[in-house]
């Protein structure tokens, strides 16, 4: 979900949020200069990213597994990376340059077949 | 009914509050406004007024719970002057940009260095673009009559604005004048119950304050809270004929002493507006066509009303009390001086820095502005735009 603009006469007076949480709209991931790429095969569902990740973009199902990445929101800090306790890691950080045009499955095979 | 009485400037501020009795006051003390935190305090413990005095460890710590108290949805009222002003700083922008109508009073004094404790306008004149709406008395009375004023002014929903009501360190916060202090009920009527926008007590509704506004927000925020500024002007108009009405003392932006056909006009604010009254009087009684005209309201700055009101002058000197640091003049110079810019009638205007550091200016140091006046209207030429009264030396 992206915000919509406002003109200056229509933001709420003294830049109050009303409806709380919105930050959830304000996509952060465009900032990213590498992202993590998971790699579900040799994760133990340790949940250290979880915890650890500053945005919350750790994605978590129904289950409270560890499923993904929310792309949207990610910063790209790779604290994640730091803190996965596989060896090797199961999460690894890759230019967004060169993730361009990649489905996830590639970008897996890509990073974690070498 | 009212009643006369003889108390200080300081006094005046602290019975304002008194009778306002806000939700909070947090304050720190600093020289010459302590006196005001402490009549407050003095108040409280004698169980006159049930205001929450949250006492601090600094001025930056005093806007910050003003600001806290006041997006919790409490009327919030504090003072200071100078440094405290000053430390104040990162703060005030955020009262006014988060629109929280905290009202302000402000014995205007001298920044250090070198360590000066007296009155100048350095700290008000320094922070006139904070988003402040600014209110400067010339006296006792009016130091008590706006802060009144200016909880109506700033809660007004159009406004939603942080007011000050500045007067002059010493000159009015301790000196003893006779003043109409009204009844308490009559001015707890005048400004009437506050009902906060988006109080963060209201668990009902939550809301956040304070939230990030990036470069594709800020600035919308910005202009936003620029208009609500800007309503002031009209709004301290309105709410001044109120208290007209209330109290018998009405109020404008500004006020045209002997104006009418004044030909040579001093602009000013403040105390020195007492004595140049007092010169006017005076030259008038000898013919002379002096006028004074005292500016009331300073943010927003209402250049069109100023100008308009300027029309019949021939030579102006706005006077300031506050060094231009290195502008083409003072601070109510230059706005003055560009107010006049689309005027029809655009006469000489020249620029005085007076009262540095509580500096005395005295009638014959006004009389000298009104000679000088007089001479560069007969002759039409300036030889000097800006010069000091009552320095040792020559300037330029
Ligand atoms: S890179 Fe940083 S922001 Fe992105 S998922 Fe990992 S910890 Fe979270
Ligand atoms: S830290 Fe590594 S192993 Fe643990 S849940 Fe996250 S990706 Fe899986």
């Amino acid at each position: 979900m992206s915000e919509k603009l406002l003109n200056w006469d229509e933001v709420l007076i003294g830049g109050a949020i009303k409806d709380p949480g919105n930050s959830k709209s304000y996509e952060t991931g465009s900032w990213r200069v590498e992202r993590p790429v998971w790699n579900p095969e040799s994760c133990i569902q340790c949940m250290f990213c979880w915890v650890y990740c500053p945005d919350s973009s750790i994605l978590v199902d129904e289950n409270g597994k560890m499923s993904g990445i929310d792309y949207d929101h990610c910063k790209g800090c790779g604290i994640c990376v730091e803190q996965c306790p596989t060896k090797p890691k199961s999460l690894a950080m890759l230019l967004e340059a060169d993730a361009k045009g990649k489905s996830e499955e590639d970008l897996r095979k890509e990073v974690f077949s070498k | 009914m009212g009643k006369k009485v003889a108390l200080t400037g300081n006094e005046a501020a602290a019975h304002a509050i008194r009778q306002i009795n806000p939700d909070v006051v947090a304050a720190f003390p600093i020289t010459p406004s302590t006196p005001i935190p402490q009549n407050v305090a003095q108040f409280i413990a004698d169980g006159k007024m049930d205001t929450e005095l949250v006492t601090v460890e600094s001025e930056h710590s005093a806007m910050s719970a003003c600001v806290g108290a006041a997006a919790a949805g409490g009327r919030v009222m504090t003072a200071t002057s100078a440094n405290g002003y000053a430390l104040m700083w990162e703060i005030l922008y955020i009262a006014s940009g988060s629109r929280l109508p905290i009202v302000m009073a402000v014995a205007a004094r001298a920044l250090s260095a070198p360590l000066n404790i007296h009155g100048d306008h350095s700290d008000i004149m320094g922070g006139r673009d904070t988003g402040w709406i600014q209110l400067v008395a010339e006296n006792s009375q009016e130091t008590y009559d706006n802060l009144i004023q200016a909880i109506k002014i700033a809660e007004n929903k159009d406004v939603m604005t942080p007011a000050l009501g500045a007067f002059d360190g010493f000159n009015i916060s301790h000196a003893i004048e006779i003043w109409e202090l009204e009844d308490d009920n009559k001015v707890k009527e005048f400004v009437g119950e506050y009902t906060p926008l988006y109080p963060l007590l209201n668990t009902k509704e939550p809301v956040t304050h304070g939230a990030w506004a990036p470069p594709d927000w800020y600035f919308e925020h910005k202009m936003n809270q620029l208009e609500g500024l800007l309503n002031a002007k009209d709004v301290v108009v309105k709410v001044g004929k109120e208290f007209g009405s209330a109290f018998g003392r009405e109020y404008g932006l500004y006020e045209a002493y002997k104006m009418d056909d004044a030909e040579y006009v001093i602009v000013a604010m403040g105390s020195v507006c007492g004595t140049t009254k007092d010169v006017v009087d005076s030259l008038r009684e000898n013919g002379v066509k002096a006028g004074l005209l005292k500016v009331r309201l300073f943010r927003p700055f209402p250049y069109k009303e100023l100008a308009d009101a300027l029309s019949s002058a021939k030579a102006i000197a706005v006077l300031d009390r506050v060094s231009p640091a290195g502008a083409q003049g003072g601070a109510l110079f230059t706005e003055i001086r560009s107010a006049l810019y689309d005027a029809n009638n655009r006469p000489p205007v020249i620029n005085y820095t007076y009262g540095l550091g509580g500096r005395d200016t005295q009638p014959q140091h006004i009389n000298s502005v009104y000679d000088k006046l007089k001479t560069i209207a007969e002759t039409g030429k300036v030889d000097k735009q800006f010069d000091c009264l009552n320095l040792r030396g020559t300037w330029g």
